[in-house]
């Protein structure tokens, strides 16, 4: 599709380029199935050499799996590939790598107890007689993190050492290093620093204008403004439309994202004459150097959100507040006594009765290999027993009224859990934890992966939750679900508390304005240190 | 309870497999012998006897398995249980001897649980601490006196016409299976293995399961080295030995993953049947030590092969 | 400088290691009637070069987060092979030696194989095919015994300078500043020092040797970086079976026979898995290397060493008592796999004790 908004920008031999638009890499006919979940139906997609092409969509549209059959890591059930004019087919990473396809994984490609310049060169080191020439390797590492203004990442340095916003600036050194043709970025920049995106940025602008070719994933609207030039759409593992930048508006490619209208994904936020009890109360709770002085409050009833760019100590902070972290400061108030939680069976105990939705809910929430039932009643199997005997008519019969209340899809009580969607996974979580009658809910990113349908009735549960006097904190990488779920949002930068928004102060621009940490300076801070 | 769950795909394959080698057998002392020896009722009853005592090793070993960790301190807390239990003799020493593997069990979970070192590494280290302990209480010689008579009656008598040994096998597995099936803690075992970390997060005390698991095999352990005590009348140093691999093998070919998490009982009492079977058939067949060894280790790997072919969900 | 304390602390376990075993061995040579003489050194190393070898087999599965249970096995089967072929002619000898080796790689080439492609976890597969390698060795040697050529047993367990002695190098005699000198270094410390350069550091400078550090400290990652998962593993066992072969061969060459001793075959495998993990090796895979290895073993090595000359009526006249020596070898043992156990307190983040 030709673009206006790529003239003004362009160099004369990518122009020439475009002049012949035959695509670099074309998908025909494309579709993926994992079971009975249907990943990528039918998709037909191109992309030009010398553009950064942004792919949207809500998580579980598709995108993964789409650059996963790009980069080889899964195998297309039909269709077809064209890359360069050939058709091909990459059974492995490896082959995609020896094409020029090479990808920045959401899930870092680096072995931590490897060396910076060890993972740089780990498939193809500059050698002498057949072994690895380590000096040559260590020059070879020390350029490319030149080259992505790393200059002061020691190349000897274990990954391990490093702190993840400056992994990932090795992940694109490494991946630059592969003189990629085509290169994939998949949520690469979801924890670097506001400077080291500014210089990826950089990067990836010379990249393009180089005349390489990038699909840039993102579920970010201001990274995509300022990166890509041309877009497409995925919806439920459809394409659904490819634009040239500015050819739609914002409310537009939201809508063609989630499928249908933008305000009725979320349920209404109930009005309040006065403040809630409050159910939970923080006061300078401080760990390691990732969380300082949070003090915080959650009501009865109350969805209190926590927002910022990812890894400002959010997830720290409910780890924290359920007992898993070791040597945490400062005091934890339930319903108006103190409490210490040394470990989440302290948290789970009636006087406490809490519950937390981990972050990652194949390997902290879910006993996958186990069946629906063991799952859903794992954690409130002590209250369900007669002496030391489950009380299986019980356990199946609470089960039972649960499912019905969630909508939990699945074959049998028996089925291993890993034979559910995504969506339906995180509801065997929630299920779990709502069975033992927990008061305060903590939840850690619960809406990664699963399918809009999922995510409102998710959100339309948080606010029943709510409503029968719940006190709900929740972190989430999504903006529009704190704009859109909670009565107050909290944004993090660094481990401290720096805005507290609330009603129809909770907006895009505030929120990430705060999360930038734009107008924070030393006043502030103080600021917002003694009004805590 | 229904009946597909019980019964498990390499619980059939083990099954059959045992069917396999005695018509093998039977086949071959027909040729050689005249006679059916294999499917006679008395070898058979002879062969579950026998089988009682690893089957009470594989029984604990299994419950370790399941949670993803492995014991290599059996060989010697069966032998200093039974060296503890026979020196001390009279009427303590079966409580004796169980207080040995409790004793162990706890150290062995305290070590994996709260130290968190490998079960591996760990259980290797208290069974070289065992072996010392015993040398040095011993002076390196098998101890002179004899196993009580409580302990070899409970190894021969047969009151009710089947070997006590055998009775206690089916009280123990009958126990398992209730803890496994039936208690929170059996559930606690399963997801533990699994996946620690999502258990932990359920609010579980996994520390406490892993313990448990521990001791429960460290206890099986020492009331086979009472039962085997029992059966020999004394205790010996390396008495414990011929125990630990093949405990291992019998949960494993008994279609347990060796990763923890999944397998059933009825499985390890299938795998321990048919790993004393085979043992015996080829020593009837009068199979030199070195083609037991190879045919052990070939069969141990073809059925782990068959059994990979059908599973979806592991590695 | 700034690089070297980071190479430093990142081979801490090797570091910890030496430093144990340099204090042990301290220890043993100054109690010692003869210690620091060249006949000592050169029978402590006989003692311990078996060993040294199986560790570093062990080492290579472990560093990619599997195990080799076979290790053992596979030395004794090497063992009892030797006892057959390394005799008769030089030409017969020398493929004799190739034999060895080369049936030792394949044996960890098998165990490789049954992992990557049967996808059985490598604990048991080791463990089955250890019980067919033992089963080998008894086809070869029902029972001790056997013959190794007597002037390479004699060369390689004693110094240098009986190479000359026995094979005549030099035609007018050994020069001074051999016999003196280089003369003087055991043998099986040359051995290793070679198997180190020749074998072990050009393999773990390789793609696919690297990669065995790659699979042991994250395999999804590896493989997203378009690493040869397959060749990595099968390298690794293959290897870690070479070095088996090294060490039955040399057992073989030291007691000039073979003896498919299954409890000896046993107790190497455990004490290669202890000497791994005390020199620094961690068994998720991922770090450590053969030469700490080196180091666990000789440490194993020191500390039974050690009992043999604590003089009896002096202050720690308790320790020489031999039937003591067991337990305390086993609390050692157990302390120092043990004190890895440090990091735990330390840790913060309790789902980090999980993975």
């Amino acid at each position: 599709m030709p673009t206006p908004a790529l003239r003004p920008c362009s160099s004369p031999d990518r122009d020439a380029m475009t002049d012949a638009p035959a695509p670099f890499l074309s998908l025909a006919g494309v579709s993926k199935r994992y079971g009975g979940v249907r990943a990528l139906a039918n998709v037909d997609f191109t992309c030009r050499q010398g553009s950064i092409h942004a792919v949207l969509g809500e998580n579980g549209a598709g995108k993964s799996t789409l650059i996963k059959i790009i980069a080889g890591v899964v195998q297309p059930d039909e269709g077809s590939i064209t890359l360069d004019r050939r058709t091909v087919a990459f059974p492995t990473p490896q082959a995609a790598n020896e094409a020029g396809i090479v990808c920045i994984f959401q899930e870092l490609s680096l072995m931590p107890d490897l060396s910076v310049a060890d993972n740089i060169g780990i498939t193809a080191p500059p050698r002498r007689f057949g072994l690895i020439d380590r000096r040559a390797q260590r020059r070879r590492a020390e350029e490319l993190l030149a080259r992505v203004g790393c200059e002061d990442i020691n190349p000897l340095m274990h990954v391990r050492q490093l702190p993840l916003s400056r992994r990932q600036m090795v992940e694109i050194a490494k991946a630059l290093g592969r003189n990629p043709k085509l290169l994939i970025l998949d949520e690469a920049t979801s924890a670097l620093t506001a400077a080291d995106v500014e210089k990826v940025y950089a990067i990836l602008h010379g990249l393009r204008d180089a005349g390489l070719s990038l699909l840039y994933i993102s579920h970010r609207m201001h990274e995509i403004e300022a990166l890509a030039d041309t877009a497409s759409v995925f919806r439920n593992g459809q394409h659904i439309d490819t634009f040239a930048k500015g050819a739609r508006t914002d409310e537009q490619i939201v809508q063609m994202m989630i499928g249908r209208e933008w305000r009725n994904v979320y349920p209404p936020k109930p009005q309040r004459s006065a403040p809630p009890a409050p159910a939970l109360e923080l006061r300078d709770i401080g760990w390691e150097n990732r969380l300082h002085g949070v003090s915080l409050s959650v009501g009865k009833g109350e969805i209190v959100g926590l927002g910022g760019l990812d890894g400002q100590g959010q997830r720290e902070l409910l780890l924290a507040l359920f007992g898993v972290l070791r040597g945490v400061s400062g005091e934890t108030t339930v319903n108006g006594t103190r409490r210490r939680i040394g470990s989440p069976a302290q948290a789970k105990r009636a006087a406490v009765g809490m519950a937390l939705i981990p972050e990652d809910r194949k390997t902290e929430g879910l006993m996958l290999p186990m069946s629906v039932r063991d799952n859903i009643s794992i954690a409130a199997l002590g209250a369900m027993t007669r002496g030391i005997v489950v009380d299986r008519a019980q356990e199946v019969q609470k089960i039972d009224a649960i499912v019905a209340k969630l909508k939990i899809k699945f074959g049998q009580l028996t089925d291993p859990v890993a034979t559910l969607s995504g969506g339906n996974q995180q509801k065997v979580v929630i299920a779990k934890w709502l069975l033992t009658g927990a008061r305060i809910v903590l939840l850690n990113d619960p809406t990664r992966g699963i399918d809009v349908g999922t995510k409102q009735e998710i959100y339309q549960l948080l606010r029943d939750l709510a409503d029968a006097g719940t006190a709900i904190l929740f972190y989430s990488t999504d903006y529009d679900e704190l704009i859109g779920c909670c009565d107050r949002v909290l944004i993090l930068y660094d481990g401290r508390v720096v805005r507290a928004l609330e009603g129809s102060d909770i907006t895009e621009a505030n929120i990430i304005a705060s999360s930038l940490n734009l107008t924070l300076n030393a006043a502030d801070h103080a600021a917002s240190a003694t009004a805590r | 309870m229904n009946l597909r769950n019980s019964i498990d795909r390499p619980t059939l394959i083990a099954s059959s497999f045992i069917v396999v080698i005695l018509l093998a057998g039977t086949l071959y002392t027909i040729v050689t012998q005249g006679t059916a020896t294999f499917i006679e009722p008395t070898y058979l009853l002879q062969q579950i006897k026998i089988a009682a005592f690893l089957g009470i090793v594989a029984a604990g070993m299994m419950m370790v398995i399941l949670l993803g960790h492995i014991d290599l301190s059996v060989p010697w807390t069966i032998a200093a249980t039974a060296m503890l239990a026979t020196a001390v003799g009279g009427a303590w020493a079966v409580p004796v001897g169980l207080a040995v593997g409790l004793a162990v069990g706890l150290a062995n979970g305290l070590g994996v649980a709260f130290l968190r070192v490998p079960a591996m590494i760990f259980t290797l280290g208290v069974n070289a601490v065992l072996r010392g302990l015993m040398v040095m209480l011993t002076g390196g010689f098998a101890p002179q006196s004899n196993a009580t008579p409580l302990m070899v009656w409970l190894a021969t008598g047969h009151p009710l016409g089947i070997a006590n040994s055998v009775i206690v096998w089916v009280l123990i597995s009958a126990a398992l299976v209730f803890m496994l099936t039936r208690t929170p803690l059996g559930r606690y075992i399963y997801a533990t293995g699994n996946r620690e970390a999502a258990t932990y997060l359920s609010g579980i005390n996994t520390r406490l399961v892993l313990i448990g698991g521990f001791v429960i095999c460290s206890l099986s352990a020492s009331l086979s080295g009472l039962l085997i005590a029992g059966y020999t009348s004394k205790a010996f140093q390396a008495m414990g030995d011929a125990y630990l691999l093949p405990a291992i093998a019998a949960v494993v070919v008994g279609g347990t993953n060796i990763l923890g998490g999944q397998g059933r009982y009825t499985g390890t009492v299938v795998g321990t049947i048919l790993i004393v079977l085979l043992q015996s058939v080829l020593s009837v067949a009068q199979m030199p030590e070195a083609g037991r060894q190879v045919i052990y280790g070939l069969v141990i790997i073809v059925m782990l092969l068959v059994y990979g072919r059908s599973s979806t969900l592991r590695g | 400088m700034n690089n070297l304390r980071l190479r430093l602390s990142q081979n801490l376990g090797l570091w910890l290691g030496v430093l144990l075993f340099a204090i042990l061995y301290t220890l043993y040579s100054t109690l010692h009637p003869k210690g620091w003489t060249v006949d000592v050194f050169v029978q402590n190393s006989n003692e311990s070069f078996a060993l040294i070898m199986v560790s570093m087999a062990q080492t290579v599965p472990v560093i990619t987060g599997g195990i080799d249970l076979s290790v053992g096995p596979m030395m004794t089967l090497v063992n009892c092979l030797a006892s057959v072929l390394v005799s008769g002619s030089p030409g017969a000898i020398v493929l004799g030696i190739v034999a060895c080796l080369a049936a030792g790689a394949l044996a960890g080439f098998v165990n490789g194989c049954i992992v990557v492609f049967g996808r059985i976890q490598p604990i048991i597969v080791t463990l089955a095919t250890g019980a067919i390698y033992i089963g080998l060795s008894l086809f070869l040697r029902p029972s001790p015994g056997g013959k190794v050529d007597d002037n390479l047993s004699w060369v390689t367990t004693n110094a240098l300078a009986e190479m000359d002695n026995t094979y005549h190098w030099f035609p007018n005699g050994a020069p001074a500043w051999f016999s003196t000198t280089i003369g003087k270094l055991p043998m099986p410390i040359i051995l290793i020092v070679l198997i180190v350069l020749l074998v072990w550091l050009p393999f773990r400078n390789t793609v696919t040797g690297r990669g065995c550090y790659a699979i042991g400290s994250a395999e999804g990652a590896a493989y997203m970086s378009g690493l040869q998962i397959w060749r990595s593993k099968l390298a690794a066992y293959t290897v870690g079976g070479l070095f088996a072969a090294f060490g039955g061969l040399y057992l073989a060459l030291q007691t000039g026979s073979g003896n498919a001793d299954i409890p000896q075959a046993g107790a190497y495998t455990l004490n290669s898995i202890a000497a791994v993990v005390v020199g620094g090796t961690s068994l998720f895979g991922g770090t450590g290397g053969a030469v700490g290895s080196i180091f666990g073993a000789l440490v194993l090595r020191a500390i039974s060493f050690c009992f043999r000359v604590f003089d009896s009526n002096g202050p720690l006249g308790f320790l020489a008592n031999p039937l003591l020596q067991p337990i305390f070898e086993g609390v050692i043992l157990l302390l120092a796999v043990s004190l890895g156990a440090a990091r735990v307190f330390r840790i913060k983040n309790r789902l980090t004790l999980f993975s």
